[in-house]
């Protein structure tokens, strides 16, 4: 069973389409990232898929009409809005004994396991931790939460790196199954890339690429193209073209790697290399 | 790091409603720090007062059974007042709050990460100034009582007969329910005030309180210059005050009755009074308006 199956899916803010009619397929047990730019729809399509916005065309999410039974689906699933969502005033045994009273399949003792590796204590409030304890706090209560499906909108947004690194690391090693999925929106689109089983471009409203890992790294291949093999490189088309110390780089798309071993040093290219192909040609468009 | 993931999660009991209740009582304190500071002020208060106890008693056995009772009875329906006055200000600050601070701090979306419907959240947040606060104060009103009560008796512990006439004259077991009753009234009669606050708090940005009274002021000024009239005037005093003549037996002597043991409540009077009525369903539809808005209300 699909874990969110939307068709045709539309949400606009008076004369604004925010998500313009997209259809959508995320099967159990992938991590999907979607990236885009601001303003492209992301945020909207994923309130639309926690129960936050009412919306047009249909939408499933693990079996449930996310806006008429919201509360019902958040037994299944949790979401991490971004850091600053957890209130302030809050003292870290409020923010479990809460949950705790609240939920269903929260596990007390995981989310204290957790907490007790940090330097957090039970007596702060969220007000006295640092922005990357409150990730930590906020990834222990979501972490303890036997969800089928996790979303993250720019979770690790405004952390230094090294909180970063820390939260993707958790979440794949003592989180991740493949009975759950994971749905992440997040600009720092590098640092997502190992972690993707499947992503999906959107760009005003739309869909723009879907694609899996797999499908990405057997399609487009990035050339470093030797300076005297340049012209016969273009001659197959790169989808896109950028200089770097006097050399240039291209990406291909769905051209064979032998062949393109011949011009230059061949790898596989960054999602962000490809996003900014993609999006600079939807620009041209 | 690891956390063993297979463990079984068993779904365990829970119980949102009494949860986020509490949750509403971590967040704002002064739901029981305000009444509790008057009350203790309002103590010390007695306590300096009470050199001239002796005296006041004498003044009192000169009296007549009712103004006896009066004069006796006069800082404890003072503070009786007071209390239920604290508990408005109170419910009207924290309804103003409750719905425009979780979205201005954010804090809505996580609130909407758990598995509690709006219905709930929002009754959550009525019940606070519809049970919490009058059960509260009735707690508290009756706890200042006895302080005052066994003070009073420790000051006059050598004259037996004015503790006598003082506690004769304050049947506390008696008045406590009816003064649970009255709690009770006031409860119901001002549910639709509260509804009010609690749609403006979800409705309004910022300012709360600015566009809870602005309509207020609008309407009056607009009544008063166009028909020289003044019916909304009349309506906001019923609304607030109306509980008082319909709750209890009118008095001939105008005063506060919760702690006049002449006065007599009338159940029956108030159940059947219209303006009860249509001020909860009223308040029913506020509620389920408020419920309907809250449902697609994000961060501001």
């Amino acid at each position: 069973m699909a874990c969110i199956e939307a068709h045709g899916l539309r949400k606009s803010y008076g004369s604004t389409v925010a998500v313009d009619g997209i259809d959508l397929r995320v099967e159990e047990g992938r991590i999907l990232g979607l990236i885009g730019p601001n303003g492209a729809g992301k945020s909207t399509a994923l309130n639309a898929i926690l129960g936050l916005t009412p919306y047009q065309g249909s939408l499933n999410v693990l079996g449930r009409d996310p806006w008429t039974q919201r509360d019902d689906l958040m037994r299944d699933v949790a979401f991490i809005a971004d850091v600053a969502v957890l209130p302030r005033w809050m003292r870290v045994s409020n923010a479990l004994d809460y949950v705790t009273g609240v939920h269903p399949r929260f596990d007390r003792a995981k989310a204290e396991a957790f907490l007790a590796k940090t330097d957090i204590k039970r007596s702060s409030k969220v007000r006295e931790l640092s922005k990357g304890m409150v990730t930590q706090l906020h990834l222990a209560l979501v972490m303890a939460i036997d969800a089928k499906l996790l979303v993250l909108d720019e979770p690790t947004i405004g952390l230094d790196i090294l909180y970063r690194k820390q939260f993707y690391d958790t979440l794949l090693n003592d989180y991740f199954d493949h009975s759950r999925t994971i749905v992440v929106t997040t600009h720092q689109v590098e640092e997502i890339q190992d972690v993707l089983t499947d992503f999906m471009f959107i760009n005003r409203g739309r869909i723009v690429l879907d694609c899996s890992m797999e499908q990405f790294e057997s399609r487009y291949t990035e050339v470093m193209v030797n300076p005297d093999k340049a012209p016969s490189a273009r001659e197959l088309k790169p989808i896109t073209e950028r200089q770097v110390f006097n050399r240039s780089i291209m990406l291909f798309d769905g051209a064979d790697r032998q062949e393109l071993a011949a011009l230059g040093e061949v790898r596989t290219p960054g999602i962000a290399d490809l996003f900014v192909a993609v999006m600079g040609e939807g620009a041209r468009k | 790091m690891s956390i063993p993931l297979y463990a079984p999660v068993v779904a365990t009991p829970t119980n949102p409603l009494y949860w986020s209740i509490r949750r509403e009582l971590w967040e704002n304190r002064s739901i029981y720090l305000a009444p509790l500071t008057v009350a203790v002020v309002f103590l010390f208060g007695f306590v300096l007062g009470m050199a001239t106890l002796p005296q006041r008693m004498k003044i009192a056995f000169e009296l007549g059974k009712a103004g006896q009772t009066a004069f006796i009875a006069e800082p404890y329906s003072f503070i009786t007042i007071m209390l239920m006055n604290t508990s408005l200000f109170v419910g009207i600050f924290y309804c103003l709050d409750a719905l425009n601070g979780e979205r201005r701090d954010r804090s809505i979306l996580f609130w909407k990460s758990l598995p509690v419907s709006d219905r709930v959240s929002v009754l959550s947040k009525f019940a606070i100034p519809f049970v919490i606060l009058p059960a509260l104060i009735f707690v508290i009103i009756i706890a200042t009582d006895v302080v005052m009560l066994l003070l009073s008796s420790v000051v006059l512990i050598t004259d037996t007969h004015a503790v006598a006439t003082l506690w004769a004259r304050l049947p506390l077991f008696s008045l406590a329910p009816k003064l649970l009753y009255t709690m009770a009234a006031i409860a119901l009669w001002h549910a639709p005030i509260y509804g009010w606050m609690l749609l403006v708090s979800s409705i309004a940005r910022r300012a709360t309180f600015l566009w809870a009274m602005l309509p207020v002021f609008v309407i009056f000024a607009f009544e008063t210059i166009a028909f020289r009239s003044s019916v909304f005037v009349r309506f906001l005093a019923y609304r607030m005050f109306g509980w008082l003549n319909r709750a209890f037996v009118p008095q001939a002597r105008p005063g506060f009755p919760t702690f006049d043991p002449l006065t007599l409540i009338d159940p029956v009077r108030f159940l059947t009074t219209p303006g009860l009525w249509t001020g909860l369903i009223v308040t029913a539809i506020l509620l389920v308006v408020i419920v309907q808005l809250r449902r697609d209300r994000g961060a501001l």
